[in-house]
């Protein structure tokens, strides 16, 4: 079985039907802050969090890498945040911008 | 018929009159483009479910569920502090329904992977063309002698699936004298939940120590020492539950007696047996012989969630044979489903799958409002074939906190309505 590899570079490098290949691996990626932020990246109601569908690509992008590098206070996202790259932060914020609020 | 026309046609009919009759039909008509099914409603299975029919609803999904409604076990501990209760813990398969997945409240008893079908207990076969099997936990009995008959007789609890024994071990909890023992024995690793035992000896401390603070905690763990969270834990112990509780590690109980359990080394007196007997995967994947290591767990491929051992069928969650440093969590079985419905769906529509990526995150309580976390991301490493840590990434909470504590309700509410709403 052929498996895409999403890591590193690859996703925004894919070789074949990239835009759509591109928002399923961007899906795969994002289903998996669901967990917190909610589906589609929309929180319970009254939740403590901001809801990230609809909110502009770059802000989530600046946020993300924010947390990484340490420029951002969080209880959390400093260490999720470590684990991406730059294409799948971009990836990500690319796919919870495109979800309706 | 036209496809929409079938759908509507077996959702009218499972609705109106009862699992079988409309499952019957669908499993003679020509479904739409295929369908899954799914044994078990727990965070793996109802994940699953509903990411399949949101993501290419083509796709008929139909859950297999024996308990008419999701009792959660993260937060459960919070139910014997006295600190929330069932209901709030409690979630029904509704939600499922209006993504179109088809609940069937009933125990699938056998697998026939060669025809593809799956047996249910009151009769009747459901053909798949893929089978999800996410079985959860069930308990090594034989390991513990006399558990068995204390534990039909009420003698002793394990309250570590969520439901009647929670309610039970909160009803002993309420009844024990002031000045009496609390007994929780852990199982050595792996086992369901690795902070969950000591989330739960720190929300009975915190009830204890307000009720009948003449009370003590005993913790008998089977491992050397606490195995998620320990400094985090240890310090909370001192600092809220100064000589409330007592933890002895290498303790592994061998044996339950009347009002006492024994280790290795000797008897231990108690007001309230709080057992853990060490964990398998659920019986159903020892049926369908998905069992693959220790007569214990399965095996799987980290890039789809399919068995090693039976082609076409999923596993999630607790019963599989754990990756390295993965923990067996509510947050890790979803995020086994949403790797295994990815996988489906670009298998059933002729794509490859691509390789997974997941976060876990498991909040523990040390006090009403007070929480602790422990988070790490997983990625597919292709030299050990497996999903490994991001080196780098994750690790624990700085310090104890209420912050922590909203956060870890908001992880709750959210992981139930991303899994069943």
């Amino acid at each position: 079985m052929k498996f895409i590899i999403i890591t590193g570079a690859a996703l925004m490098a894919l070789p074949f039907s990239a835009g759509a290949q591109d928002m399923v691996a961007s899906r795969n990626l994002a289903a998996a802050c669901a967990i917190c932020h909610g589906t589609h990246g929309k929180p319970a109601p009254n939740a403590p969090l901001i809801p990230l569908a609809g909110l502009p690509r770059d802000h989530i992008a600046a946020q993300m890498r924010a947390f990484r590098d340490g420029k951002r206070p969080a209880t959390v996202m400093h260490q999720i945040a470590k684990g991406y790259t730059d294409p799948q932060i971009d990836a990500m914020a690319a796919w919870f911008a495109a979800q309706k609020r | 018929m036209k496809r929409r026309d079938f759908l509507k046609l077996a959702s009218a009919v499972s609705a109106t009159a009862g699992s079988l009759t409309g499952l019957a039909g669908c499993a003679t008509s020509a479904p739409s483009k295929a369908r899954v099914v799914v044994i078990g409603g727990g965070f793996g299975g109802a994940t699953a479910a509903k990411y399949i029919r949101m993501w290419d609803p083509s796709i008929d999904v139909v859950l297999v569920e024996r308990e008419a409604a999701f009792v959660s076990c993260p937060i459960s501990n919070l139910v014997l502090g006295g600190f929330t209760g069932m209901e709030d813990i409690s979630r029904g398969y509704d939600g499922l329904r209006r993504h179109g997945v088809t609940v069937v409240q009933d125990e699938a008893i056998a697998v026939d992977a060669a025809k593809k079908s799956v047996r249910l207990a009151r009769g009747g076969d459901i053909a798949y063309e893929r089978l999800i099997v996410s079985p959860g936990i069930d308990f090594m009995l034989g390991e513990i002698q006399g558990y068995e008959g204390a534990m039909q007789s009420g003698a002793v609890l394990h309250a570590w699936k969520a439901g009647q024994q929670t309610v039970a071990l909160r009803q002993k909890l309420q009844q024990m004298r002031d000045g009496g023992v609390y007994l929780l024995s852990i199982p050595l690793a792996p086992y369901r939940c690795p902070p969950g035992p000591y989330e739960r000896v720190s929300m009975v401390a915190a009830y204890l120590k307000q009720a009948k603070p003449r009370s003590k905690v005993l913790v008998l763990d089977a491992n050397p020492d606490v195995t998620s969270k320990g400094p985090l834990f240890k310090r909370a112990w001192n600092e809220l539950y100064p000589g409330i509780i007592e933890y002895r590690g290498s303790a592994k109980v061998v044996a339950v007696e009347a009002g006492a359990v024994r280790t290795e080394f000797d008897s231990v007196r108690a007001d309230v047996l709080n057992v853990v007997p060490p964990h398998r995967a659920g019986d159903i994947a020892a049926k369908g012989g998905l069992i693959t290591t220790n007569n214990r767990w399965c095996d799987v491929d980290w890039r789809t969630m399919e068995s090693k051992a039976v082609k076409g069928v999923h596993v999630l969650g607790d019963a599989t044979l754990s990756a390295p440093v993965m923990p067996k969590s509510g947050s890790m079985a979803n995020n086994h489903a949403k790797i295994a419905a990815a996988a489906i769906v670009a298998q059933l529509n002729g794509r490859s799958p691509i390789l997974p990526k997941i976060i876990n995150t498991c909040y523990s309580f040390v006090s009403q409002k007070e929480a602790i976390r422990v988070s790490s991301v997983h990625e597919w490493e292709p030299e050990k074939e497996t999903l490994v840590p991001v080196k780098g990434a994750g690790g624990v909470s700085a310090a104890r906190s209420e912050a922590e504590g909203t956060f870890a309700w908001n992880w709750a509410r959210t992981i139930w309505a991303d899994s069943l709403a």
